[in-house]
């Protein structure tokens, strides 16, 4: 596997330390974020990073299941979105 | 995996990367809620499609390439539904514009009807 992906690792390696550190920067606007609104935008841009974070895993790794996972990371990014910012109009999620 | 499929996955990872790349810029030098919203959610969505088409290219039509499609399609259909519910609760907490050119259709239409 090492000599057949000569060309495509030092690639995929590259893009996955490009996402974590865009990863990283995201969580500037989270923290400094002046409304919450930023900051419910600053996590969902984290959960999009770590959903192509984990599909970069799995190419790297040569393991299917990451894909899985990044799929169920993305159910619950979606998932967390909506609760804030429902959460954030109205005070309460499920009355 | 001979030399072209090789260079197919690693063009696609590359434009993944570049639009992740935007999108966080986008996200961090915007001046305004809504704009960084726009960026976020269509530059990181399309980087993130990207990455997962390339995984579709690797593993083939079946098995985990069948579950990147399957993701390709969730994060299209979830990505503008979230930005449009961000962006809906920062209308209604009154979070303002960046500078006084842009404004609401409905505030244009009662100022046009008073004058």
């Amino acid at each position: 596997m090492a000599s057949e992906a000569s060309l495509l690792e030092p690639v995929v390696n590259a893009t996955l330390i490009l996402a974590a550190a865009l990863t990283l920067l995201a969580g500037y606007r989270v923290i400094k974020g002046p409304t919450v609104p930023d900051r419910v935008v600053a996590l969902d841009t984290i959960a999009t990073n770590v959903v192509a974070i984990a599909a970069l895993f799995a190419l790297v790794t040569g393991e299917g299941l990451f894909v899985t996972v990044s799929l169920v990371l993305a159910i619950i990014g979606f998932i967390s979105t909506i609760a804030v910012s429902q959460y954030v109009v109205e005070g309460d999620i499920i009355e | 995996m001979n030399t072209i499929h090789q260079l197919v996955v690693a063009a696609l990872v590359v434009v993944g990367g570049f639009f992740l790349l935007v999108g966080t810029v986008g996200l961090i030098r915007f001046p305004d809620v809504y704009n960084r919203m726009h960026a976020s959610s269509k530059a990181a969505t399309l980087g993130a499609s990207s990455i997962l088409l390339a995984g579709f290219v690797y593993y083939g039509p079946q098995g985990a390439g069948l579950t990147s499609l399957v993701g390709i399609v969730f994060l299209f259909l979830t990505a503008p539904t979230g930005a449009h519910l961000i962006s809906r609760s920062a209308q209604k907490m009154g979070v303002p514009f960046f500078g006084d050119e842009a404004r609401w259709p409905r505030e244009e239409a009662e100022e046009s009807r008073s004058d």
